[in-house]
């Protein structure tokens, strides 16, 4: 029989092989506990799958507990494949936020590119068309050969997925620090579209409906992937290759159509990617979710290998694959439908009422175990914490203040800085226009999309500065938060909710744990405070190599929306002679600054502090300020501070800027990065209009014809005096630079 | 009969081949300073049933009508047959 | 004026030549489906751009043999304006109804950007509209838009004025700057950058849209001689 060459019940235990699947002895007595025997090789699987931190957050599940999930728009928060918002004309927009890190690292095209696959099926199997992509992506130093070759793969990766299925890749940051070297943090975001009535759920209702197996077929690929996720990576990760799974993009755009076809289709009950955990995940969860039972034959399975075993086929991660529940008696409509498209449909099992998922193969049932203990019954742990010595250590080193002699290189070397430098080289192998919705491309704080035949549009972006949430992972956290919500203000838009994709180091060592559980009491703070409830995201912890863990990198995704198309703003300069304003204070402030890794070529001290109530005043008196038709352009001060924000405004424009400045602590001016601040510019005839709305801003200066940056203090004294052009060139050339150096 | 056919597309000389020369290039990075050229290729592996005095002018036809354009591309193949065991 | 938007399957550009004709040209479109044998009722024919079959061979190469392309061939037979645009472009070489192959970009990576083109050729009936303009500003979004003809072929294309469009930098290592190009008849019109995105200001450039307009022109030019 088939179970050959897999170890009897009796050797798991005795030999405690459940420790190579990441189940702990006290997780394994649990198990025998729920049945009541010893578990077989396969149902141990399940349970591996299932009880990951990957698919049940045993970790992080007691601090997801305190993120704010509901508001009057949300339809649908955590817990589905995405949640669901409502931007009104019975419409929603559907979005979520995943990882890939682990498969990137070691191969990072087809990990890249799988993880942009399974984030677009969350979003489609809510019945959402998805009409965008986004990304956050972390690297470790662009000198270091492995690095660029890991960067340019997941670049091409993720372009060769989004490209062929025809979702514009609109936005998303990329950031560049040595904790990532290892370990390269790849988040895919996807941003769907859906009409109230066709929200769809991920349940098996209905004792008797047919299950059917939908696009590409089984094959040994991608095998305790999400266990794989729910590790540290070492030397050994290498040989554990064959847990990558290999996307089909082609075939995903086959199904995306076929699928929102049949969630049209009124016989539909239930559909649900099969995703991490591959047909595990999604028949445990789709039955506990419906509180019913779910039967399958595997013998029905479409296998693309040869005497797949039980074992392999449930926990297989094979792409381009989706469960879906019928009505009883509707299977053959479905199959043709699916068929017109080219896919492959067929029934595998049957929804049960016992509560269990029993797989028969070969005529004998193989598992036999309960749908709720593998979705719902993982243990949750609460992890001990500690407040690492590193923080105490920074807590005490304020008052880091670098010296600047030269303003003007300066602001060059900063705008070299491949995590400030353009990302052209990124996004332009991304096509961010199929489907002509895109108002604002890549490269503004956020990006934009027309929402066809309203007057509304979209505005979304991804944000995390991981360097102050190392700092300081509550105020960091705070920080994150804003940033996000700050560039879709800037670009118009009312700030709806957040996706977030919690990247962390390994949560069983007590200074990680202490990282978590800080990050999101600030997360969680600054959400309630601004508005955007958490509707849904995902964890991945054991980002560590033996170098050590990645910074705390909670990365946010954050989409808003645009009342009306006349209210897009973008960053850059519009017209000569626009006065230009700057909102909000630089303090003396440069730990985790862009100029502090800079100069020390590390980050240390207290990170700075947000005042929410602030933030959310400037929020809302900025929106304001645009929806009246009295803001040219807006731009956030983040990385690198104001003289950054300043040239990057005059960048892709024919112009420049000549400001007088009003602070008299000239380097917190420059290069500060005291959040809540913004450069907005005005037309001279709105000057009355807009100060009566933001009477805080402070009028600094003009755009000027001459492509040149020109900034004097308040005595009169030339303090920078730069044509455009050279920083434009530095800044734009930055990182293909960097990737054609040979060392 | 059945047949196994590999099929080995490539760009026809005097056609830039891109690939070709980024791979050549890092090889010369990696200190193989004497490679003079690469180019790259792809290689179909074809199970055919098939008479034997056909299979040629069959998979010739495939390669002239689908594998490979004959704008940009060479084609070549080796024809083995499958012995069942 | 009735246009045809092609659809294989891997098209993703079809969409936007729908809304480009419908929303922008104001003139009928309706999709017709790869295995669909005929074309009749259609003045033009669209063939749009993505990934058709995945281009898993070789761009376009599978979308040529679909039972559509004989209609397509018949129209631009009769002599019927065919515009294919990207893939659509790929697909009008692999059926040899344009001269020349794509090869992938001189850098490899994939290509999406606002481009200048230089207009050639404008008197063509994809042309005429751009009487006042020697560059237009239009997206391109490929992996393999790196256009080869041999010599022969290349100083046959000058010489009957079939070079249309070139870009005005080197974006992707085309021979001669080459962005699209007609065959001998001139009612077959293939290019790799997107007219189809360039019909509205507020996206970035509403250059591409004198394109369709200079094709509805000639269709009603001919109409009115003809009827």
């Amino acid at each position: 029989m088939q179970l050959l060459h897999e170890p009897s019940p009796q050797m798991i235990k005795d030999e405690k092989i459940y420790q190579e699947m990441g189940v702990s002895d006290t997780e394994f007595q649990m198990i025998e506990d729920i049945l009541g025997r010893l578990p077989n090789y396969t149902e141990l699987g399940l349970f591996s799958v299932m009880w990951s931190e990957h698919c049940s957050y045993k970790n992080s599940k007691v601090l997801l507990k305190k993120f704010p999930v509901t508001g009057e728009k949300v339809l649908q928060g955590p817990g589905e494949g995405a949640g669901i918002i409502d931007i009104g004309d019975e419409q929603a927009v559907v979005f979520k936020i995943e990882s890939h890190n682990h498969p990137s690292a070691i191969e990072p095209y087809e990990g890249a590119a799988t993880g942009v696959g399974g984030i677009i099926r969350d979003v489609f199997s809510m019945g959402a068309r998805p009409v965008a992509l986004l990304n956050s992506l972390r690297f470790g130093e662009l000198k270091n050969p492995r690095v660029k070759y890991i960067f340019e793969g997941v670049v091409s990766g993720i372009a060769g997925y989004g490209n062929c299925i025809g979702i514009p890749t609109v936005g998303g940051e990329v950031q560049f620090d040595p904790c990532y070297e290892g370990n390269p943090l790849v988040n895919a975001m996807c941003v769907g579209l859906i009409d109230h009535e066709d929200i769809q759920k991920g349940q098996a209702k209905g004792v008797g409906n047919p299950v059917l197996y939908v696009g590409a077929s089984t094959g040994r690929d991608g095998i305790h992937g999400a266990t794989f996720a729910s590790e540290e990576l070492s030397e050994e990760s290498e040989s554990k290759r064959p847990a990558v799974q290999v996307g089909d993009p082609f075939m995903e755009k086959l199904l995306v159509e076929a699928c929102l076809e049949a969630t049209k289709h009124p016989k539909l009950v239930g559909i649900q990617d099969m995703g991490a955990a591959g047909l595990t995940s999604s028949s445990a969860e789709m039955a506990s979710k419906a509180g019913s039972g779910i039967e399958m034959n595997l013998d029905a399975v479409p296998q693309r290998e040869k005497a797949m075993t039980p074992y392999e086929m449930m926990l297989s991660e094979s792409q381009e694959r989706m469960l879906l529940v019928v009505e009883k008696g509707s299977e053959q409509e479905f199959i043709s439908l699916f068929e017109k498209w080219g896919l492959m449909a067929k029934v595998v099992g049957q929804v049960t009422d016992d509560h269990r998922l029993k797989l028969i193969h070969q005529g004998e049932t193989v598992a036999d175990v309960p749908v709720d203990a593998l979705a719902e019954e993982a243990p949750v742990y609460h992890q001990p914490s500690i407040e690492p010595a590193y923080f105490q250590e920074f807590q005490s080193q304020a008052g880091y203040r670098p010296e600047v002699a030269d303003y003007a290189g300066t602001l060059k070397d900063l705008l070299r800085q491949p995590t400030i430098a353009s990302k052209e080289w990124v996004y332009e192998q991304y096509d961010y226009m199929v489907r002509t919705n895109t108002v604002v491309a890549p490269g503004s704080d956020a990006a934009v999309l027309r929402i066809r035949d309203t007057k509304k549009a979209l505005a979304m972006t991804t944000d995390c500065n991981s360097r102050y949430i190392y700092l300081d992972p509550y105020e960091g956290g705070k920080l994150a938060v804003a940033e996000a919500a700050r560039n879709l203000v800037c670009s118009g838009a009312e700030p709806l909710g957040v996706t977030d994709c919690l990247n962390y180091g390994s949560p069983e060592k007590p200074e990680i744990f202490w990282q978590l559980e800080k990050s999101t009491d600030g997360l969680s703070e600054a959400c309630e405070a601004l508005a955007t409830p958490v509707i849904g995201g995902n964890v991945s912890l054991y980002n560590e190599t033996g170098k050590g863990a990645i910074y705390p990198t909670p990365v946010i995704g954050m989409v808003g929306l645009i009342h009306e198309l006349d209210h897009i703003t973008k960053q850059s300069f519009r017209q000569t002679g626009d006065i230009i304003y700057l909102l909000g204070e630089a303090k003396p402030e440069f730990s985790g600054s862009e100029l502090q890794k800079m100069t020390e070529g590390r980050i240390f001290g207290p990170s700075p502090v947000i005042d929410l109530e602030t933030e959310k005043q400037r929020q809302q008196d900025v929106l304001k300020a645009i929806q009246s038709g009295n803001v040219q352009s807006a731009h956030d001060l983040s990385e690198g501070g104001f003289l950054v924000a300043l040239a990057e405004k005059a960048f892709g424009t024919p112009f420049g800027a000549e400001v007088t400045l009003p602070d008299a602590d000239v380097l917190s001016a420059f290069f500060s990065e005291s959040p809540s601040r913004y450069i907005l510019t005005v037309k001279k005839e709105n000057k009355a209009a807009f100060e009566a709305l933001i009477p805080e801003a402070q009028a600094i200066g003009t755009v000027t014809d001459a492509a040149e940056i020109r900034v004097k203090d308040k005595q009169g004294a030339a303090l920078i005096n730069e044509r455009v052009q050279p920083l434009e060139d530095a800044w734009r050339g930055a990182i293909s630079c960097y990737l054609k150096s040979k060392d | 009969m059945m047949y196994e056919v590999k099929v080995y597309v490539t760009l026809k000389e005097g056609v830039l081949d891109p690939q070709g020369s980024a791979v050549k290039n890092s090889l010369h990075h990696l200190g193989y300073e004497g490679v003079e050229e690469v180019r790259i290729g792809k290689v179909m592996t074809l199970r055919i049933e098939a008479e034997k005095d056909t299979v040629d002018a069959q998979v010739k036809e495939m390669c002239d009508k689908l594998l490979a354009n004959p704008v940009i591309e060479d084609y070549t193949y080796e024809t083995e047959e499958v012995v069942s065991s | 004026m009735k246009f045809a938007v092609i659809v294989f399957p891997g098209s993703n550009c079809d969409l936007d030549m729908y809304h480009a004709v419908k929303d922008e040209l104001g003139e009928e479109a309706a999709y017709v489906w790869h295995d669909e044998t005929s074309l009749e009722g259609f003045d033009a024919v669209l063939l749009p751009g993505g990934f058709s079959y995945g281009d898993y061979l070789r761009s376009g190469a599978i979308a040529r043999f679909s039972p559509i392309m004989k209609a397509v061939e018949k129209a631009a037979a009769e002599g019927k304006p065919v515009l294919g645009v990207c893939n659509g472009f790929q697909v009008l070489l692999e059926a040899g109804l344009l001269p020349g192959a794509m090869r992938r970009n001189a850098k490899l990576t994939f290509i999406c950007k606002q481009t200048e083109l230089e207009i050639k050729n404008k008197s063509t009936m994809f042309t005429t509209g751009y009487a006042d303009e020697e560059t237009i500003t239009i997206p391109v979004a490929h992996g393999d838009g790196n256009y080869y003809c041999d010599e022969t072929t290349l100083k046959k294309l000058k010489d009957n004025n079939q070079i249309v469009f070139t870009y005005k930098d080197d974006i992707n290592g085309s021979v001669a700057n080459i962005a699209g190009i007609t065959n001998e008849n001139g009612n077959v019109l293939g290019m790799m950058p997107h007219p189809e995105r360039a019909v509205d200001d507020l996206l970035g450039s509403a250059d591409g849209l004198k394109l369709f307009q200079s094709i509805v022109k000639y269709w009603r030019e001919q109409h009115a001689i003809t009827s």
